[in-house]
């Protein structure tokens, strides 16, 4: 399954739409997680009628799995150009599954302030979650096999297709 | 005691060539050191928020072992570790137990007795910490905090750091170390630094007394006055004069030092005009710099400092990574979201 520039386009476009709805007049500031949602986030940002702050987090300091991964740092150091304290944030990445980056994304924006609220848009969302975070935007929704995820390439253009990863032997 | 660091440093890398120790820059590569350099970038940014501090070695010990004492170092790795959310021991031997007759392997083991996750060294003999990191037991780091007169690499490294955050990178650039050079581990981690980034030029200057014989075998050119020295560098590192040397009839004077070899105004402008004036501290005023330069604009010495613990945090996340993939092997691609 592939998604092209245009299909990537027509559900950014219903996520723009969903922000509108839920924000109306006063958008929050968009938080995008390196580095697919960080691209989503300025994607999103690019459709709404007037820019919102936009700020990326590198979440790897506040991974849960540095024990038995080690560091997986990104490209760029988190950068949140506004005041955390008291914004309504919008966490923005590309594809969500067992939901501990936004557990981590959520950890570290607490360390910056402390946000009036945090909510989260996902391009997509492809279940086997393990904790208790749902989106509140989301582009689509997938039901994909245990050896399969959604793998996004950009920054631009946007292009997103399923890929197979190889499954432990004792999944 | 003295220990010959052994031939080869491999003991620092993983097999699959990630740090799980960090003893000395020599034959580390140039992606590994600019990798270092990046990972503190991200960790200089911690260190500009309302809470200056990541979980990233939550529930690891980190020891402070000095075997020589040494205020600064030592609390900028204790702030480093801290901000990294590790628990921090810190242990000065040069006032406790070898002076009771205990040996350097029989501290070690009883260290390791109480868990500790990391080791920080500083030793008066050259090669200590490639000793320790060779005896201790699997999956527990060993950073060089300074050892005798060879090698200091994480200051070499927030040197580096240092310089390519005032001038964007290594390729041309000129860089002057001014004095003690002979007695510096510093300047001989710096040296294998720059010329690992890809320096343009790596001088040393300094009177013959405190220079190493045979200095350009190690990829530097010489230089015994310091206007010709100084001629068009981007970068001028002063080291500590350590007044100790006076007394074995290195120098003359500290005067006599100062008036040939003291960096002032006068001196620093035979350096390009945006050169950049480092010391790895503590300085001497009036010794081996003015404090007309010292204070002066051009100075970034107190910015080191600052950059030092961001250095430090990346070097032990990234040791402590690379000894966590060495006991996980089969860790695959990350594939969580």
């Amino acid at each position: 399954m592939r998604w092209n520039e245009a299909e990537i386009d027509a559900r950014l476009a219903a996520m723009a739409e969903q922000l509108a709805d839920e924000y109306g007049e006063a958008p929050p500031a968009l938080v995008g997680i390196q580095s697919g949602g960080a691209w989503v986030a300025e994607a999103l940002n690019a459709r709404l009628a007037s820019p919102a702050p936009l700020g990326s987090l590198d979440v790897s300091f506040y991974r849960d799995d540095f024990d038995t991964r080690g560091l997986k740092r990104t490209v760029k150091p988190s950068d949140l150009p506004f005041e955390v304290d008291g914004a309504h944030l919008l966490l923005v990445d590309d594809v969500l599954m067992t939901g501990r980056t936004i557990r981590a994304a959520m950890n570290e924006l607490f360390d910056y302030g402390r946000p009036a609220s945090i909510r989260l848009a996902v391009l997509f969302d492809i279940g086997h979650r393990e904790l208790p975070i749902r989106p509140d935007i989301c582009g689509e929704t997938l039901a994909l096999p245990p050896h399969q995820r959604v793998e996004l390439r950009g920054p631009a253009p946007l292009v997103a297709e399923v890929i197979e990863i190889p499954v432990k032997a004792d999944e | 005691m003295t220990l010959a660091p052994p031939p080869s440093s491999r003991v620092q890398l993983t097999d699959d060539g990630k740090l799980r120790h960090f003893l000395s820059v020599e034959h580390l590569s140039r992606s590994l050191l600019e990798d270092m350099l990046d990972t503190a970038a991200s960790f200089v940014d911690v260190g500009g928020r309302a809470i200056k501090k990541v979980p990233l070695l939550r529930g690891k010990t980190v020891v402070n072992l000095f075997f020589e004492s040494s205020t600064r170092t030592r609390s900028t790795f204790e702030l480093a570790a801290k901000r990294l959310s590790a628990d921090v021991l810190n242990l000065d031997i040069s006032k406790s137990a070898t002076s009771k007759g205990e040996t350097l392997l029989d501290t070690l083991r009883n260290l390791e007795a109480m868990a500790a996750d990391m080791f920080v060294v500083r030793h008066q003999d050259s090669g200590a910490p490639f000793f320790i990191a060779n005896e201790v037991t699997p999956g527990v780091a060993v950073i060089n905090a300074g050892d005798g007169r060879h090698a200091h690499p994480t200051q070499a490294m927030l040197d580096m750091y240092t310089i390519r955050h005032y001038k964007g990178g290594f390729d041309g650039l000129r860089v002057a170390i001014v004095g003690d050079v002979l007695h510096s581990r510093v300047a001989r981690s710096q040296i294998h630094a720059l010329n690992i980034l890809g320096a343009e030029e790596v001088r040393l200057i300094g009177p013959r007394t405190l220079l190493p014989v045979a200095a350009e075998s190690l990829g530097v050119t010489v230089f015994n006055d310091m206007a010709q020295g100084l001629r068009d560098v981007d970068v001028v590192i002063m080291l500590r004069l350590q007044k100790e040397r006076m007394d074995s009839a290195f120098l003359p004077s500290e005067a006599e030092f100062f008036r040939l070899y003291g960096l002032n105004n006068e001196k620093l402008r035979h350096a390009k005009p945006d050169a950049i004036v480092m010391h790895p501290g503590p300085i001497n005023r009036g010794v081996e710099i003015a404090s007309e330069v010292a204070d002066g604009p051009r100075s970034v010495i107190l910015n080191q400092v600052t950059f030092g613990i961001a250095v430090r945090m990346a070097v032990m996340s990234m040791a402590i990574s690379g000894q966590e993939s060495s006991q996980n092997p089969e860790q695959g691609e990350d594939h969580g979201r």
